[in-house]
């Protein structure tokens, strides 16, 4: 009876018939929904509802703080931080007031050339004073050649541009060289290398910095000693020799002094890093009795044998110095600078570095340039290295083709890999997913969400057996001869 | 008869089957285990019953009446005495037992997280979130859902589901049985199951759970009759075998009230024997075997795999009208022809569609028989199609009064004859060049044949390689083949933008001897040359002396190549002198052509050869592709004239050098080898210098492979000193017809260092590479060094270091097949949709642009210049005249990607420039 009774009596407030028997069938009466919060409400109606509850009775509800916490949730708006004056570094010489001349002809003309090819008339033609009729004949004639190069519509330029890479791929080797540049520094090449940058790895297996400082420092060999010594990391166990002393329970640490003074430092900033560590307890400067050197000692209220040797242990490898990741920095001179070489990769970091020039230091690592300068750059590396590896090879491949790689990889804001992980397994087609791999899976998946499948791809195509989307086969156009018709037209 | 497709699917749905939908398109419901009587007639009800179709030829199907070919089989059903879980789907049912009440069977969010989700599922969609998105979201849902302790509809406290793979569900540890588990997931509403990824108009969850099992048509588990008579039933046939039994069973003690834990064991069985049904490779439990022991193939790996329906029947089909067959060489026939034998050509037919216009002809042609008389190979009939399908076979005796019947409407299965355009094929078929289409010549023996020059594109050689043929069987196909797919169309390669069909090999070396310098070629040698090509004509005679008339090979090989051509250009056998003489280097290796005369230089192959041939690329680009595959054509057989006329050969004397020079090679080898000596001396002292950023023992493989190295350079330039160009393998060599210099200097002077993963050779023994040597040299004849050259032959120690390094180039290779196979594949599967669309964009199937404009510029890399968009050199030339053409400055090549153009070494002006902000 009490149901009926809530029910009615909050019909009679003008409460939703529907609230109002969720309500009741709760449990809740009248007295006790007054007293009740929004959130215990919303457990059975909506929030909204459960106010518009509370206000019909009377009482002042407030929504509840909202405590689900969402990914997607917009973030507040940043405020806006002072851009610091980025000037982004043009790399690309300026048009040259010729080059501007042949552009504003190719326009008159009605045409369009990419900069490449006008540019690449310009320095053949540039010393040459020619009438302009000369030139306009010359344009229209590459125009005319442009245009009849281009791709036609419908070609399958995924398929061609996957096999010009692939292809000749079965030509790579499999080892890896030393870098032609630098002898010193293993590099992986090859087609380790190209399905390294196709699977679009964390790291590569050989990951490779090359640092170029600043024009104004870039000729003196020391400055580039300096960086490179600040870029390597040195451990403890590099510049000293460490020793553990059982009978006091402590970790003597002999600094080498000549290694300290070429790595530009100090006992100080030696003592500082092995306080900083965690774990040693109390680091005092000595003198050995015997030799009268300088040394460090740590000593832990440690009795355990076992500990005081991970502690030996910890403090050889304790970096002192230099840059989480690099493991080696080789200086070379290149034309007319000196390049520094790094072994390990720590693009985010190095960029930060006083005497580098930001605009020409790079990696090897794309994963590393998409995290620090984005997608766009990404992209570029993904080219870069890809035509390298093939270039080193003695490979050509027209860079159309690496570019179109690089996009498919890239083309949703970050890199995607090349195979199931990434693009093959992102298909729109149940059934080019299936053929590709984890076949089962696929299907499965498929029913439950009752996917459907509209056979614009080409493998699906394959599979059903119709013509495929691509080429001759994109076309429906028909020829149907015309039947003399009864008119006699 | 269907011809052409006219109608496309639209679009596939996928859904999962209801047990009522099982239960309704079921032919015939499966209670016995057994499958034929005795006198081996399909028992009813029984897993071969004549109501899911049939495989004997001669019975009818019970369902439809239809014979074998017919009837496309039925499917037809088990019900299960309990319900059993779908392996593919513990997954699914896991994560829906997490996040839904177990009381009330609502999801555990609040009705706006709820909606909330939801909302955002829409949204995906709406910006075109992919499946994969999709999935991610609803993993969320449901894990959000699954962290909520007390339900928010309910008040009830949730348990800790947990699965025990693969099938077993436990709640708080107690067992919870499909039935159970069946029953919660009934409650869980429509509307909760859309943000958990799930579309109930198509999936509800209880039906991941099976009352009924599907019983698939016999047409798809045919038992195989064997010789002696027996029966030996498909694998899916054993396994429903197999559910059968123990379903019944199950039934049996279920209802007569057996113990609980008896009926619990059955259903446990069930359940396996199902798991395994779907499965048979599913984790945690053993795979059904057959009685052999082998493992049976169930429906999952049907599917799977390379071998799998997928990848080698669906995405892969077996054709007819192909021919397979060793391949040889027929340097004589066109670049766009194919040699087949006559016993393939007899085999090999193609549909002719009788017309009121044709029919006189085609009753001729059928008359023949199938293997008609007469001058040479004339084509027959093999077969005659009616109206109504019938195949009736063409032979001698019917031939006549086959003739008779054939009128309009009929299809006449013709023979091959000269001139059909046929698809030609050699695997690995790894970009399109592998598959062109020639003109059929049909020839006697039984190899295929075709032109040397088209050997590149297909990677083949004549070692034992086989390769097919495809016959085209209708007209479309065969116009799209002859406008797309003939050789001649793909001389340019679409990878570079240069030739991949040109000459090879003995085409090269040819062109040289006939063109190297003043070689010339009396009345009758010049006319031997011409006439494998015919249709030239013989110049006036370039050289008379004594009276006597020579022809100089430039001359004669100026005749293939068009009148109008000019160009310039350094052959192969430029030597890259600091300046170049022009026209009169001293190698002349500088290429002028004036007017499709060979004003100077030799012809190899970087004039003709494929890859590199210049002058191939120019006529393939500016004259067509006809006219190159003309050029290609004679220009090879006149090399091939040439080398017969001069006549080559090439021998181990060919590496003969002085003795003189021998002992001087010895020498120089002695000195390194003292040299290794001295500084492994250095390095045990301690004496030797380290490099940076490299440890002491490294620092010594270093120098010593560098003084090694050098040492062999030095010993091959020796002897190459006394190995001329009169000599046939460095015409080889340095024409780039075969071979290199260092193959010829590894041979005359010293076959060197001898390495193992790029290091001196160091495993073996301990602490040494074999017995012959004390423990710890670290020379260079102990690490791997061959002093001797292949010539006077290898030492056995070093015969085992060669072979060591011989061994690591074959594994190598074996490697480098599956894995850049795999890339390739990985690659083709993921831009395989991407198509230039009439706006030249490059979008994929979901029409997302992935490029404005393909490239960059929206050139074809087929018809570039190398790479370039325009070939702006020989406009110029054209329009400037070669005069003025001169004095322009050379071209600017970009050498790597970003990087600075050739000749644009950064001056010290420019590099001080740079960064400078």
């Amino acid at each position: 009876m009490a149901r009926k009774d809530t029910v009615e009596a909050l019909k009679k407030r003008k409460i939703g018939s529907k609230a109002a028997e969720t309500l009741a069938e709760a449990g809740f009466t009248l007295s006790t929904i007054k007293k009740a919060s929004v959130e215990k409400l919303s457990k059975y109606i909506s929030e909204d509802d459960a106010i518009r509850v509370l206000k019909k009775l009377g009482v002042e509800a407030k929504k509840p703080e909202k405590k689900r916490k969402s990914k997607k949730k917009k973030p507040e708006p940043k405020k806006i931080e002072p851009q610091p004056d980025i000037k982004i570094p043009k790399k690309v010489p300026p048009r040259t007031k010729f080059e501007m001349g042949l552009t504003k002809m190719v326009e008159d003309l009605g045409g369009s050339l990419p900069r490449s090819v006008i540019s690449q008339l310009a320095h053949r033609i540039g010393k040459l004073k020619l009438s302009k009729k000369v030139k306009k004949e010359i344009l229209t004639r590459m125009m005319e050649r442009f245009n009849s190069h281009l791709v036609d519509p419908n070609e399958s330029a995924g398929i061609v541009s996957a096999q010009s890479i692939g292809e000749p791929g079965t030509q790579m080797t499999m080892r890896t060289f030393h870098y032609a540049g630098v002898a010193e520094i293993n590099v992986t090449l090859g087609l380790p290398r190209l399905i390294e940058i196709v699977d679009a790895r964390r790291s590569p297996s050989t990951p490779m910095m090359e640092i170029h400082l600043k024009a104004s420092v870039m000729k003196e060999l020391d400055n580039a000693r300096r960086v490179a010594s600040d870029i390597e990391a040195t451990n403890l166990e590099d510049v000293s020799g460490i020793e553990t002393d059982m009978v006091n329970m402590q970790v003597i640490i002999r600094p080498d002094v000549d290694r300290l003074a070429s790595d530009h430092l100090t006992m100080k900033e030696l003592e500082k890093a092995v306080k900083k560590m965690r774990g040693t307890g109390i680091v005092e400067y000595e003198k050995d009795v015997k030799t009268g050197e300088e040394i460090l000692v740590v000593k832990t209220g440690e009795s355990s044998f076992k500990k005081l040797q991970k502690l030996r242990e910890n403090l050889a490898a304790l970096r002192i110095k230099g840059i989480k990741g690099i493991t080696r920095a080789i200086i070379r001179k290149q034309y007319h600078e000196y390049v520094i070489y790094t072994e390990g990769s720590n693009f985010k970091e190095v960029l930060d570095m006083e005497m580098i020039d930001p605009t020409r230091t790079t990696t090897n690592n794309i994963q590393e340039i998409y995290e620090v300068l984005g997608v766009e750059a990404a992209r570029n590396s993904i080219i870069k290295e890809a035509s390298s590896t093939l270039g080193e090879q003695g490979l050509t491949v027209d860079l159309r083709h690496i570019m179109l790689v690089s996009d498919i990889m890239t083309n949703d804001g970050d890199v995607k890999a090349i195979g199931r992980h990434g693009i093959s397994g992102r298909k729109s087609s149940v059934l080019a997913r299936a053929a590709f791999e984890i076949t089962s899976t696929h299907l499965m998946r498929a029913a439950i969400i009752g996917e459907e499948d509209y056979l614009d791809g080409v493998a699906e195509n394959v599979i059903v057996g119709q013509p495929v989307t691509l080429g001759t086969g994109a076309v429906t156009l028909v020829y149907r001869p015309v039947a003399p018709s009864k008119k006699g037209a | 008869m269907l011809r052409g497709v006219s109608k496309r699917i639209k679009s596939i749905k996928f859904a999962l089957l209801s047990p009522d939908e099982i239960r309704k398109m079921s032919a015939t419901k499966v209670i016995t285990a057994d499958t034929y009587d005795d006198d081996g007639f399909p028992i009813d009800m029984g897993l071969m019953d004549s109501h899911l179709g049939v495989i004997e030829p001669g019975l009818r199907c019970k369902t439809c009446g239809g014979k074998v070919d017919d009837c496309p089989g039925h499917f037809g059903h088990i019900d299960l005495a309990m319900p059993v879980i779908h392996v593919g789907y513990v997954k699914e049912l896991k994560k829906l037992l997490m996040a839904t009440c177990k009381n009330c069977g609502r999801l555990l969010l609040l009705d706006e997280e709820i909606r909330a989700y939801e909302r955002e599922m829409d949204a995906l969609d709406k910006i075109g979130g992919t499946k994969l998105d999709k999935k991610m979201m609803a993993k969320e849902t449901a894990r959000d859902a699954g962290k909520r302790q007390i339900c928010p509809h309910c008040d009830t406290e949730q348990s800790k589901i947990t699965l025990d793979k693969p099938t077993t569900f436990r709640e708080d540890g107690h067992k919870l049985t499909p039935k159970e588990v069946r029953e919660r997931l009934e409650r869980i509403r429509d509307e909760d199951l859309r943000p958990m990824g799930i579309n109930p108009d198509v999936a509800r969850p209880e039906w991941m759970i099976l009352t009924a099992l599907l019983v698939p048509p016999v047409t798809v588990r045919p038992s195989i009759t064997l010789e002696s008579g027996d029966r030996s039933e498909d694998d899916l046939t054993h396994k429903l075998v197999d559910v059968l039994r123990i379903n019944q069973r199950l039934r049996e003690n279920r209802d007569a009230g057996a113990p609980q834990l008896i009926v619990e064991d059955l259903w446990e069985l069930l359940q396996y024997h199902i798991t395994t049904y779907f499965d048979n490779q599913t984790s945690g439990i053993p795979p059904a075997r057959h009685r052999s022991g082998r493992p049976l193939k169930t429906l999952v790996q049907r599917l799977k795999g390379k071998e799998g329906r997928f990848r080698s029947n669906l995405s892969g089909k077996r054709v007819n009208f192909s021919a397979r067959t060793v391949i040889s060489p027929d340097p004589l026939l066109s670049i766009n022809e194919v040699g087949v034998p006559v016993e393939a050509a007899r085999e090999l037919t193609i549909p002719l569609y009788v017309q009121a216009y044709n029919l006189e002809w085609v009753r001729e042609l059928v008359k023949r028989g199938p293997v008609p008389e007469g001058n040479g190979y004339v084509p027959g009939v093999n077969y005659v199609i009616r109206q109504d399908g019938r195949r009736i076979r063409v032979t001698d005796k019917n031939a006549e009064t086959v003739a008779e019947t054939v009128d309009v409407g009929y299809v006449v299965e013709r023979q091959l004859q000269e001139g059909d355009i046929v698809l030609f094929n050699r695997q690995p078929s790894l970009h399109r060049m592998s598959m062109m289409a020639h003109e059929v010549r049909i020839m006697s023996f039984k190899t295929f044949r075709f032109n040397l020059a088209v050997c590149p594109p297909y990677n083949a050689d004549f070692d034992g390689d086989e390769m097919n043929l495809h016959v085209l069987q209708s007209e479309e196909a065969r116009a799209e083949a002859k406008v797309l797919m003939r050789v001649q169309e793909h001389i340019l390669s679409p990878r570079f933008g240069g030739p991949v069909i040109g000459a090879i090999h003995d085409h090269i070396s040819g062109g040289f001897l006939m063109t190297h310098k003043d070689s010339k070629f009396n009345m009758e040698q010049s006319s031997r040359i011409l006439s494998l090509v015919g249709d030239v004509k013989l110049p006036k005679p370039g050289i008379v002396e004594d009276g006597v008339e020579y022809w100089t090979g430039k001359q004669l090989f100026s005749l293939a190549i068009p009148d109008d051509l000019n160009m310039v250009f350094r052959a192969s056998i430029c030597q890259a002198c600091d300046t170049c003489d022009k026209e009169d280097c001293d190698s002349d290796a500088y290429v002028k052509i004036v007017n499709g005369e060979i004003m100077s230089g030799t012809i190899d192959e970087k004039s003709i050869g494929a890859f590199n041939g210049k002058i191939l690329d120019k006529i393939a680009r500016n004259y067509g592709s006809d006219r190159a595959r003309i050029f290609i054509d004679q220009a090879t057989k006149f090399a091939i004239g040439a080398i017969m006329v001069r006549g080559f050969t090439t021998g181990i004397d060919d590496e003969d050098i002085p003795e003189s020079e021998k002992m001087k090679i010895a020498e120089i080898l002695q000195t390194a080898v003292d040299g290794v000596r001295t500084l492994v001396q250095a390095y045990k002292e301690g004496d030797l210098e380290q490099m940076p950023g490299r440890s002491l023992e490294e620092t010594l493989e270093v120098e010593a492979m560098k003084k090694l190295g050098r040492a062999r350079d030095d010993a091959g330039n020796h002897a190459g000193k006394h190995l001329g160009l009169e000599n046939s393998a460095v015409i080889m060599a340095r024409s780039g017809a075969r071979g290199s210099m260092l193959n010829l200097s590894q041979m005359a002077g010293c076959v060197g260092q001898q390495a193992v993963r790029g290091e001196r050779i160091s495993r073996g023994y301990w602490s040494r590479t074999l017995p012959h040597f004390p423990k710890g040299d670290l020379g260079a004849e102990a690490k791997g060094f061959v002093k001797s050259c292949y010539k006077s032959g290898l030492t056995p120690t070093e015969y085992f270091f060669h072979s060591m390094g011989g061994r690591e180039g074959l594994v190598d290779t074996a490697v480098r097949t599956s894995r850049s196979g795999y890339m390739q594949r990985r690659l083709i599967n993921a831009l395989e949709d991407l198509k230039v669309k009439e706006d030249r964009s490059v979008r994929n199937t979901a029409d997302t642009i992935v490029q404005f404009k393909f490239g960059e510029d929206g050139i074809d890399p087929s018809r570039s210049v190398q790479g370039r968009a325009v070939d702006v050199d020989d406009i110029l030339r054209d329009v400037l005249g070669a005069k003025k053409y001169a004095t322009l400055p050379e071209e600017r090549v970009v050498r790597k990607y970003g990087e600075l153009e050739e000749g644009l070494e950064m001056t010290e002006e420019e590099a001080g420039k740079l960064g400078e902000d």
